[in-house]
């Protein structure tokens, strides 16, 4: 928290006038980003989630800045800005800067890229980048987090469903029932929640 | 002896199957190579990726390995391309009402470019005399062959695609919706996206991209220039697996083994059927079932298709000249040249691979009409192009 709100300072500093496109597909990615830029300052910061006529209704907006995730196959369509004549501001890839190859990598890794109109000076950018970068990080940590957590979720599930299997059977106590399994997943070097499953098919096999 | 680890980057696509056959019938295996092949979403990511390092090597439109190497469009990083991992392998499909238009206003058979180009010039003048909307057709990337067909195709009707028509960069996948909902009027696009535009009826194939330019130089197995220096050892393997895998896919006793291979969810994984019909040329043009059977469809290391010929660079080059997408210069054409490179092949594979079947057009690239290609003239050539073309 005290890192975003260093970030989120350091960029109100820089520029809080930039006109920010996201283009994401996802809506829960875009939201933690967009939020991100306007505690930031950023208070003119579009989504765009429909990937059809996605060039004319970027023209019509006519950002300063682009951000859109790897994941994203439109972002071939981005290509094609650096020719057509008859845009009004030429957007250039944020990575013409060859030098600074560490930002480009925390990107890549990160899944995001950027990119910004003509002229505009890097530095006004850094922090909105390095924001970006951030955030899908984080984004990515939650959705880890929450793919462990649904995990843990089903395998209590099905320990408790073992349980009561064992519970009934051998008609014990369900600390002993809970015993019984822990001590089998240790002899057979096994997870918990492995054997509970084993339990818990064996019981269905033999209904 | 440890194997040397390789990650290589990938679009699911048919001409991608030198690499995956390469990878999963353990050619590069044998050559002590662990490869991870990498399937990616868009041409920039490919390029991107291989340009950083995060891909040692990639399968790559071979026009967008000559623009990084020139710093066209994006940053400069120099490739090279020492494998020609494909050859041709488009279409332009139309829409059914585009399709009758241009059967209307055509003087002869459609199936002859010349003639559906003279009729596309027809369409678009009439629309432009009632003021209708200009016809908007989609392809896949500034630099592509997909670009430089559909556009080869139009100037041949006197239609200037800048000014003309729209002409827009549309994500493979997302070609098909969008001439279902008439956002285009056609498009010009790899497999399987003309066959699965043919089957929903929403479009007829009008031209095979062999039609326009005979041996379009399509996709590279492209690698950074350093990269080719400091591991020439390990490219040198893995062009001998890719061309052990060439072979493979072209041993008629293989076919459904490499369809297999390529239909796999992490591959290509498109209907093993659409891949068997790409890869031997047999596709359906319209719903109506009219079919057509084409040897050159697309060549993936027959004929001599995989050694990479410096002329392809510079066609290839001379495109980018002629639609502004570059400048021309006598260095930059050198660059576009030296991004192709027979001399690794030869050296990995031996001269007998590229020259054992020689083909008429072997090292030319063969379109419809224009003036001769010279590869040691791109300035007469260009403006020979722009002349006919007004």
């Amino acid at each position: 928290m005290q890192e975003e709100r260093q970030e989120a300072r350091a960029l109100l500093l820089m520029d809080p006038a930039l006109k920010i496109v996201i283009v994401d597909e996802n809506p829960v990615r875009a939201a933690i980003l967009a939020d991100g830029l306007r505690e930031a300052g950023c208070v003119d910061v579009t989504r765009i989630e429909e990937t059809t006529s996605l060039l004319a209704r970027i023209y019509s907006l006519d950002p300063d800045v682009i951000l859109i995730d790897l994941e994203n196959p439109s972002r071939d369509v981005l290509a094609q800005m650096f020719q057509v004549s008859r845009a009004v501001r030429r957007p250039v890839a944020m990575f013409v800067d060859q030098s600074d190859t560490a930002a480009i990598e925390a990107a890549v890794d990160a899944g995001v890229s950027a990119y910004i109109v003509d002229g505009l000076k890097k530095e006004r950018i850094k922090g909105i980048l390095d924001l970006c970068i951030s955030r899908f990080n984080a984004f990515a940590r939650l959705k880890d987090e929450l793919e462990r957590a649904q995990t843990a979720l089903s395998e209590r599930k099905v320990i408790d469903r073992a349980k009561g299997i064992v519970m009934k059977l051998k008609n014990i106590s369900e600390a002993d029932a809970y015993a019984l399994l822990r001590k089998t997943a240790m002899n057979e070097n096994k997870k918990i929640a492995e054997v509970a499953q084993s339990v818990v098919t064996a019981a269905e096999l033999l209904k | 002896m440890t194997d040397d680890t390789m990650r290589i980057g990938f679009i699911p696509l048919v001409d991608a199957a030198a690499l995956i056959i390469a990878v999963d019938k353990r050619f590069a295996a044998d050559e002590g190579l662990a490869i991870e092949l990498t399937r990616e979403v868009s041409w920039s990511n490919v390029r991107d990726k291989l340009n950083i390092g995060v891909f040692d090597a990639a399968h790559l439109l071979a026009p967008l390995a000559i623009a990084s190497s020139l710093g066209i469009g994006h940053v400069k990083v120099p490739l090279v391309a020492p494998f020609m991992l494909g050859l041709n392998g488009n279409a332009i499909t139309v829409s059914p009402g585009l399709y009758d238009e241009l059967a209307a206003a055509a003087n002869g058979k459609l199936d002859d470019p010349e003639v559906s180009a003279q009729a596309l010039g027809r369409v678009v003048a009439e629309r432009r005399g009632r003021g209708a909307e200009p016809l908007t057709f989609g392809m896949t990337f500034p630099f592509s062959t997909h670009n430089y067909q559909i556009r080869f195709w139009m100037a041949a009707g006197g239609v200037d695609p800048d000014e003309d028509v729209r002409l827009v960069v549309l994500p493979p996948p997302y070609m098909v919706d969008s001439l279902a909902s008439h956002q285009v009027d056609g498009f010009c696009v790899g497999a399987p996206w003309n066959s699965v535009a043919v089957k929903l009826g929403i479009g007829r194939i009008i031209h095979f991209g062999c039609d326009i330019v005979a041996r379009a130089p399509e996709k590279v197995l492209a690698v950074r220039a350093a990269w080719a220096v400091n591991r020439a050892g390990v490219l040198e393997r893995l062009l001998r697996a890719l061309g052990r895998a060439a072979d493979f896919i072209n041993d008629p006793a293989r076919e459904d083994e490499v369809v297999a291979l390529l239909a796999a969810p992490n591959r290509v994984d498109v209907a093993a059927e659409i891949i068997r019909r790409t890869l031997n040329g047999r596709m359906q043009m319209a719903l109506d079932g009219s079919s057509r059977i084409c040897a050159d469809y697309i060549l993936i290391g027959r004929d001599g298709a995989a050694r990479p010929e410096p002329a392809q660079a510079a066609w290839l080059y001379a495109q980018m000249v002629r639609w502004n997408q570059a400048a021309l210069a006598p260095d930059l054409l050198a660059a576009a040249k030296a991004c192709f490179r027979p001399d690794l092949f030869d050296a990995a594979l031996g001269r007998a691979a590229g020259a054992k079947l020689p083909h008429k057009l072997w090292g030319s690239v063969g379109g419809f009409t224009g003036p001769p290609f010279d590869p040691d003239d791109i300035a007469g050539y260009v403006q020979a192009s722009r002349t006919r073309d007004r």
